[in-house]
């Protein structure tokens, strides 16, 4: 039996021949397939077999994706190979995962060519202007010479892509037309001479000022954009000069002395140096250039307290996390929404305390695409204590609320037992009070069911703070 | 100075866009003009539409708007004490330039860069607006990406997101002392925090309100960034340590190295060196073991020598040389982190391996067609039907794939 394929909607005439023979049971080796005109006397017959009474048996979508592209591969054979692959899959449709069997090898890989070569068509097509430029719809046309019968399936992507103008691609398999937003077909011609287009020297001016010839790599260049493609390229004209001229031009470059600076830089440069753009606050623009410890390096930015500068209360966190090394604000991210939950439910407004860290860099690892948090050290925490009481010194809060060990250690000396200390107010080495409570970070750590009692106690060590101001107010 | 043509400009400011290696058109938010009100597509994956000789891929309109400076940075062909040729785009021969190209199928779109003229914000502005003006005069669905000038008000660079598939800002060399010392004028915390903005205004735009609806796209395709190697002493493991970083706090979509490449009338500050293109090779090869097959910075800096990868052989051979007692792998049993481990394999051949294993064995044979590179990948596995038997104790087994030594040329 001899099946015949239009060369126009190939892949759906393919399918629904393949239906027909499958549901028939014809075996593979009953059937030879072409593509092309049928013989005349042939032509009534489109089909050999009638339409089917039962239906297919349904197949994998990869099967389907994969016979979409191999059937446009330019073999003979790839018409009989899928319908083998197609009985097979119907017996057994894990056979599609096996790569290391050489039914599907084959045909991945014609599938794989034909995408090659799709894309390579999606690429190298250069169209030339043949309208009126000044007409609404502008008219352009191509010529390209695909290794498959790639035209038909890869017209769409032209036509999502030049939706606003006309165009045509002419190739030796097949003419693809693009009129008013209708995609049209008709037979393949011969190279048609298309009318020079100027833009095609100023094309020309960048590929050849874009290459670099310090940097040869003529076969990477082919592996990519194979010779049998350059015919119809207008830039490929340039490559063989740019390729023999390529070193000496390098040369040239790296044997030429030194040469005397414009008159002008020197100006230019004078004048930028001598501009002092930031008129930040001394203390916030000095923490932004802080080297006493090597944090900083790998940090996106210090970030300095925030608040009122005649705060009553003062809260000292950790360091900043992830969110605040990136916005330059304390307390923004998970911690700080919880802090601002907790502290509004016992009274205190966030916004009138001065909110600060004892460390102001991020310290973290790096780890794929996140940066986990790490504790800083004594030796951390010892000096960036230069910058804590810089703030405390101008704020002079009259309570401040030591939150985790970090703080309690920056601020009294020493971390240790502070859950035993929490609630109670220490005194800081001048007198200051202290209120010892734990980090939020610390409650978001925590088992859920835990979560509940430790938010309460944390709230009651800020209404705690709360009455001591409003204590010390009275 | 006599006006310039279109043609004499566009050969100024292509030269001058050169040295920055992407040229990447992939990721952006996908859409096309099938309905006939405007030009171009977005497929998401990239299109290049040529290569130059050097091997690199010509995607995009890569141009400066103009490459006038007043920034004296050392390994730069634009800067202010460099004599080459100056020129300026107007922004409308910008658009035209695009749109002209595009409609010939040359490029994806635009990469726009420029100097800095007047001031970081001037420059921005007139890049947004040309940026603007493709999509809204000229409804242009193709690919736009932006290099953001640093110290420009962060509003200037939100605009840009909404018009711009690709956002990057370049931090130029690996680590900041070398910043200070060869780009007196950039302050390198000042390029961080930039790039700190672009993700936390991509993620606040990505979030979805509460209303569900989403608000516009910004910069769909992400941000990156670009270091030049080999200009200033930074080991690899320092570059990659930077990249490390970069990815994990900015949320990069790529980090690009650059070897550093000769210059027309060259800075006697920075004296020029043949480019180091084997070295950025392998920086690439291991920036893919990074993010892609699971290889720790320590992991790899620990097979290096003196903080250097080997030029000779790929940083996965390098390392498994180097860690033989964890090979051979049984490629019927191991799991897919191990399978990533072994030179050769990509990450399709091990998903291929997998996804056969689940029916039947894997077979020596079988391995060809799944992908693999077997001449890199026999002294590390084991199968059925085959064991590496001695091969992998070889004391030679590094010279078994190094390129042989050349002779030393006498210049």
């Amino acid at each position: 039996m001899h099946v015949t394929l239009p060369e126009i909607g190939t892949f759906e005439a393919w399918r629904d021949e393949a239906r027909r023979l499958l549901v028939a049971g014809v075996p593979p080796e009953d059937i030879t397939w072409s593509r092309g005109a049928p013989d005349a006397d042939l032509f009534a017959a489109a089909s050999p077999l009638p339409e089917p009474t039962a239906p297919a048996p349904t197949v994998p979508k990869a099967f389907v994706a994969l016979a979409r592209d191999a059937v446009w591969h330019s073999d003979t054979e790839r018409f009989a190979r899928l319908y083998g692959l197609l009985q097979a899959v119907i017996r057994d449709r894990r056979v599609l995962d096996d790569r290391g069997d050489p039914r599907v090898d084959r045909l991945e890989k014609m599938a794989k060519e034909v995408r090659r070569d799709k894309h390579k068509m999606t690429a190298f097509v250069r169209f030339r202007e043949i309208g009126d430029p000044e007409a609404s719809r502008r008219r352009f046309a191509a010529w390209f010479e695909p290794s498959h019968f790639i035209a038909e399936p890869t017209a769409s992507f032209f036509a999502k892509r030049f939706g606003d103008m006309d165009w045509t691609i002419f190739t030796p398999q097949l003419t693809v037309h693009f009129e008013a937003g209708e995609i049209a077909f008709a037979p393949g011609v011969d190279k048609p001479p298309l009318p020079a287009d100027a833009t095609e020297d100023l094309w020309r001016t960048y590929f050849r000022n874009i290459f670099n010839p310090a940097r040869l790599m003529v076969k990477a260049m082919q592996s990519e954009m194979p010779k049998k493609y350059w015919k119809n390229l207008p830039e490929a004209e340039l490559i063989p000069e740019l390729v023999s001229t390529a070193r000496a031009r390098a040369r040239e470059m790296a044997e030429a002395l030194p040469t005397l600076p414009p008159v002008r830089a020197g100006r230019i440069t004078e004048r930028l140096m001598a501009e002092v753009p930031e008129t930040r606050d001394d203390y916030e623009t000095a923490l932004d250039g802080c080297r006493r410890c090597p944090l900083w390096q790998d940090a996106t930015q210090a970030v300095p307290g925030e608040g009122p500068r005649d705060a009553a209360l003062m809260i000292v966190g950790e360091q900043p996390g992830d969110r605040e090394d990136l916005t330059g604000k304390p307390f923004v991210g998970p911690a700080g929404q919880l802090l601002d939950r907790v502290a509004g439910e016992a009274g205190i407004d966030r916004k009138a305390a001065f909110v600060t860290n004892a460390v102001k860099h991020f310290k973290f690892t790096p780890r794929g695409k996140r940066r986990l948090h790490q504790n800083p050290n004594a030796h951390e925490i010892q000096q960036c204590k230069w910058w804590l009481d810089i703030e405390r010194e101008l704020v002079k809060p009259k309570l401040i609320v030591a939150m985790g060990g970090t703080a309690l250690e920056s601020l009294t000396g020493s971390r240790k037992g502070i859950l035993k200390r929490r609630g109670k107010i220490e005194q800081a080495e001048d007198g200051t009070p202290i209120l010892v409570t734990v980090h939020p970070s610390y409650i978001l750590r925590i088992p859920d069911h835990l979560r509940e009692a430790e938010t309460a106690r944390f709230r009651a060590d800020l209404e705690r703070a709360r009455a001591f101001l409003e204590q010390k107010a009275a | 100075m006599a006006k310039r043509t279109l043609e004499e400009k566009l050969a100024i400011l292509s030269d001058a866009a050169k040295y920055d290696a992407s040229c990447a058109s992939s990721g952006g938010a996908k859409r096309d003009s099938r309905d006939g009100k405007g030009l171009g597509s977005v497929t998401g994956s990239g299109i290049c539409h040529a290569y130059a000789p050097d091997g690199r891929c010509i995607s995009l309109l890569k141009i400066l708007m103009t490459n006038f400076c007043i920034y004296d940075c050392a390994y730069c062909v634009n800067r202010v004490s460099s004599n080459v040729e100056r020129a300026r785009f107007s922004p409308e021969e910008v658009v035209h330039l695009t749109l002209e190209f595009y409609r010939r199928n040359y490029i994806e779109g635009l990469f726009l860069s420029s100097g800095i003229v007047k001031s970081p914000d001037d420059t921005m502005a007139d890049m947004v607006r040309i940026a603007k003006t493709l999509r809204q005069e000229h409804s242009f669905c193709g690919y736009i990406h932006l290099k953001t000038i640093p110290d420009a008000d962060p509003k200037l660079v939100e605009e840009a997101g909404l018009w711009a598939d690709r956002l990057s800002i370049n931090v130029e060399l690996p680590t900041d002392t070398a910043v200070r010392t060869f780009a007196p004028e950039k302050k390198p915390e000042q390029i961080r925090k930039a790039m700190a903005d672009v993700r936390v205004l991509k993620e606040s735009r990505d979030d979805e309100s509460f209303t569900g609806k989403r608000p516009p796209k910004f910069a769909p395709a992400g941000q990156s960034t670009q270091m030049i190697v080999g200009a200033d002493g930074a080991t690899d493991a320092t570059i990659l340590g930077s990249a490390t970083r970069l990815y994990a706090a900015y949320k990069l979509k790529r980090v690009y190295y650059s070897a550093f490449s000769p210059i027309p009338d060259a800075s006697s500050a920075l004296p020029l060196i043949k480019p180091p293109l084997m070295r950025e090779h392998r920086l690439y090869q291991a920036d893919w073991l990074l993010r892609f097959y699971d290889f720790g910075l320590d992991e790899l800096t620990a097979s290096t020598t003196g903080g250097n990868l080997d030029l000779d052989v790929d940083p996965k051979l390098a390392w498994a040389i180097q860690n033989r007692h964890r090979f051979p792998v049984e490629v019927n049993r191991a799991d897919r982190e191990t399978l990533l481990r072994v030179p050769g394999f990509g990450t399709k051949t091990v998903k291929r391996i997998l996804a056969t294993r689940r029916h039947r064995s894997v077979r020596y044979e079988d391995l060809t067609r799944m992908g693999a590179n077997l001449r890199h990948a026999k002294p590390f596995i084991s199968l059925l039907d085959w064991t590496p038997r001695g091969l992998l104790d070889l004391s030679d087994l590094r010279a078994r794939f190094a390129p042989p030594p050349e002779q030393l040329s006498l210049i």
